[in-house]
């Protein structure tokens, strides 16, 4: 059974239900902690949301300082498939490991809805069980969700293809090209804002449009 | 000992909704007469001697502030 590690950082909210949503898709999840510079030999890794180091500083920016870290991005630049969702993906920014920052949200809110999204690219290790262009219902909840990236950078997203997640109807945080998420250039690497690890039941969320994104990384490490 | 002032802000072309927020309730509180207003960080290191400008640079840029949004100044404080 392929071996899913999600992280936890103090401060992390939701790698419990990361966790869930690993088992749901049939995965074994395997806690890691920020502290142990060691990914015991998982096959993908998913950085989960929450307000690590209590944000101190920026989204993200002492996440990824944590001993952990330094085996993710190894692993990464290795094609180990990784996840980074909301806080995940502030820190997978914050690393390097994909374009851009993440922002306090253009109307100074919190926002915590259920955000329809397209799914714009399936050619990646967590979105290959989806339909192209597959319309999807995830709830978002954050603060610093606004993505921000130089032109030059979003263009190359674009002409790229690497814009994985798209806000329909509403953008609810002012992002950039209303990008709500978006992948390296094999696709292996992916960063959302939205949550799609709260919506894997219909009895605890909007529905199970996310559980697909966890039965896709399984796929792709058996591939 | 020195004291090392490190200011970062957004880049000019970046959204600051905190700083429009700001420059929006001036009008409110009977101040008039201000344009705009930018919010960024400031932040007063103590540093010791074997500190060179080279390495504050490099906290500066790869730690205090994350440059795909945000410019810094790195000035030393006389004491």
């Amino acid at each position: 059974m392929s071996r899913v590690g999600v992280i936890t950082f103090p401060g992390t909210l939701d790698d419990t239900d990361a966790a869930r949503a690993v088992r749901y898709a049939g995965g074994e999840p395997v806690a890691l902690w920020h502290k142990d510079a060691d990914l015991r030999g998982v096959d993908a890794v998913v950085v989960p949301g929450g307000f690590s180091y209590g944000d101190y500083l920026r989204a993200g920016a002492i996440a990824r300082f944590a001993p952990v870290m330094d085996e993710v991005v190894a692993a990464a630049h290795r094609g180990m498939p990784v996840l980074g969702i909301c806080n995940g993906f502030q820190i997978l920014c914050e690393a390097g490991l994909l374009p851009g920052a993440l922002l306090r949200n253009a109307g100074l809110h919190f926002v915590c809805r259920d955000q329809k999204l397209r799914v714009e690219r399936t050619s990646t290790a967590w979105t290959a069980g989806y339909a192209d262009n597959a319309e999807i219902v995830i709830p978002v909840k954050n603060m610093d969700g606004r993505y921000a990236a130089a032109k030059s950078t979003v263009d190359e997203l674009e002409g790229e293809g690497r814009v994985v997640f798209r806000y329909l109807d509403v953008n609810p945080n002012g992002s950039l090209g209303d990008i709500a998420g978006i992948s390296s250039p094999d696709g292996r690497i992916v960063g959302l804002m939205p949550h799609p690890e709260h919506a894997i039941d219909t009895l605890t969320g909007p529905g199970d449009d996310g559980l697909a994104m966890f039965r896709s990384v399984l796929g792709a490490v058996l591939a | 000992m020195a004291r090392v002032v490190v200011d970062v802000m957004p880049k000019p072309e970046i959204l600051d909704p905190q700083g429009q927020a700001v420059a929006n309730a001036l009008p409110r509180l009977g101040f008039t007469g201000i344009t705009d207003v930018r919010q960024g960080k400031h932040f007063e290191l103590e540093v010791d001697d074997t500190v060179d400008d080279e390495t504050l640079a490099k906290i500066a840029e790869g730690f205090l502030s994350n440059p795909v949004v945000e410019d810094f100044v790195v000035r030393r404080i006389d004491q």
